[in-house]
């Protein structure tokens, strides 16, 4: 029995590049952190690209498929961990949300990325705190979360904002079907 | 610096606000909670609870003999215990909520409480 999926272009142009951010996520945790959760966060940046190219939609489409593919090759799916990666891409994305409806002529891609970065970190917190952890000793790596959300934040901003300036300005339709 | 010019006027703003709430926090979070009241424990029994605004040495009887305990404007210490090595006078002034001074050996107990009490520990 075989089973046919229609696939749409759009739906192509989504795999790959969830793809593409799954690979910076693999990447990433190979990267030793000092503290658990301060991490560079580099899957963001496509988010970012997808977002600036294709809309909200796609962007959030993308982020939540590389965090569920991400857990399961990482083994982490479902796991305490799971649950901060998907409610930091939640509250992120909720951020995105707003943040594109900021006037482009002042507020560019670093702004979207350090404003995503912090609503990801309180959202995450908020999960620890309420959830996990209910100690208020949790208050005292606040200020340490949020400075690394405004660096790694600022950071993948000017990536992606170089990235979207060497792109081509119109979207191209990345994959024909068949 | 050629990233330099990938930010916007409102980034730099975004930026800025960004160091600024950082600060904010470092500040709120990391200079501890501030203690509502002194509670004193001796032989595990609670001997007393006072308020922290108003200076008084209070004393407390043990095995060994009179612990005094001190209070100051916001902060509280063990001035005098009869204890050999004299632990939890050198401990010096308690000036956040959870911070202790024990003196074991007299069965004295001197903790400075917050607001909300915090959890010595927790297990998963």
């Amino acid at each position: 029995m075989q089973i046919e999926l229609n696939t749409t272009a759009d739906d192509h142009r989504i795999a790959k590049l969830a793809a593409a951010a799954l690979g910076l996520t693999l990447l990433e945790a190979a990267i030793p952190s000092p503290l658990p959760g301060v991490k560079p966060g580099l899957a963001n940046i496509i988010t970012l690209v997808v977002l600036a190219h294709f809309g909200w939609r796609s962007a959030a489409w993308v982020t939540l498929l590389r965090v569920i593919a991400g857990s399961l090759l990482l083994g982490t799916f479902l796991s305490p961990t799971f649950l901060l990666s998907i409610s930091g891409a939640l509250a992120s994305l909720a951020m995105l949300a707003f943040a594109q409806t900021l006037p482009t002529r002042f507020f560019g891609t670093v702004t979207q990325s350090i404003l995503a970065a912090q609503a990801h970190f309180a959202g995450q917190l908020a999960v620890v705190y309420f959830w996990l952890i209910p100690h208020a000793g949790v208050a005292y790596l606040i200020p340490i979360f949020a400075a690394a959300a405004l660096l790694f934040g600022t950071i993948n901003g000017i990536a992606a904002a170089t990235l979207l300036a060497r792109l081509p300005s119109t979207p191209q339709p990345t994959c024909v079907t068949p | 610096m050629k990233y330099l010019a990938y930010f916007r006027p409102g980034d730099w703003l975004t930026l800025a606000l960004g160091a600024v709430l950082t600060g904010w926090l470092a500040a709120n979070f990391w200079s501890g909670a501030a203690p509502q009241k002194v509670v004193i424990r001796a032989g595990g029994q609670l001997f007393a609870e006072a308020r922290l605004d108003k200076p008084q040495r209070i004393r407390v009887p043990g095995p060994l003999g009179v612990s005094i305990v001190e209070i100051q404007a916001g902060r509280a210490r063990v001035a005098a215990d009869p204890s050999p090595r004299q632990l939890c006078v050198k401990h010096g002034w308690l000036s956040h909520a959870g911070d202790a001074a024990l003196c074991l050996p007299n069965q004295l107990s001197v903790e400075l409480a917050g607001a909300v009490r915090r959890f010595d520990s927790l297990n998963y």
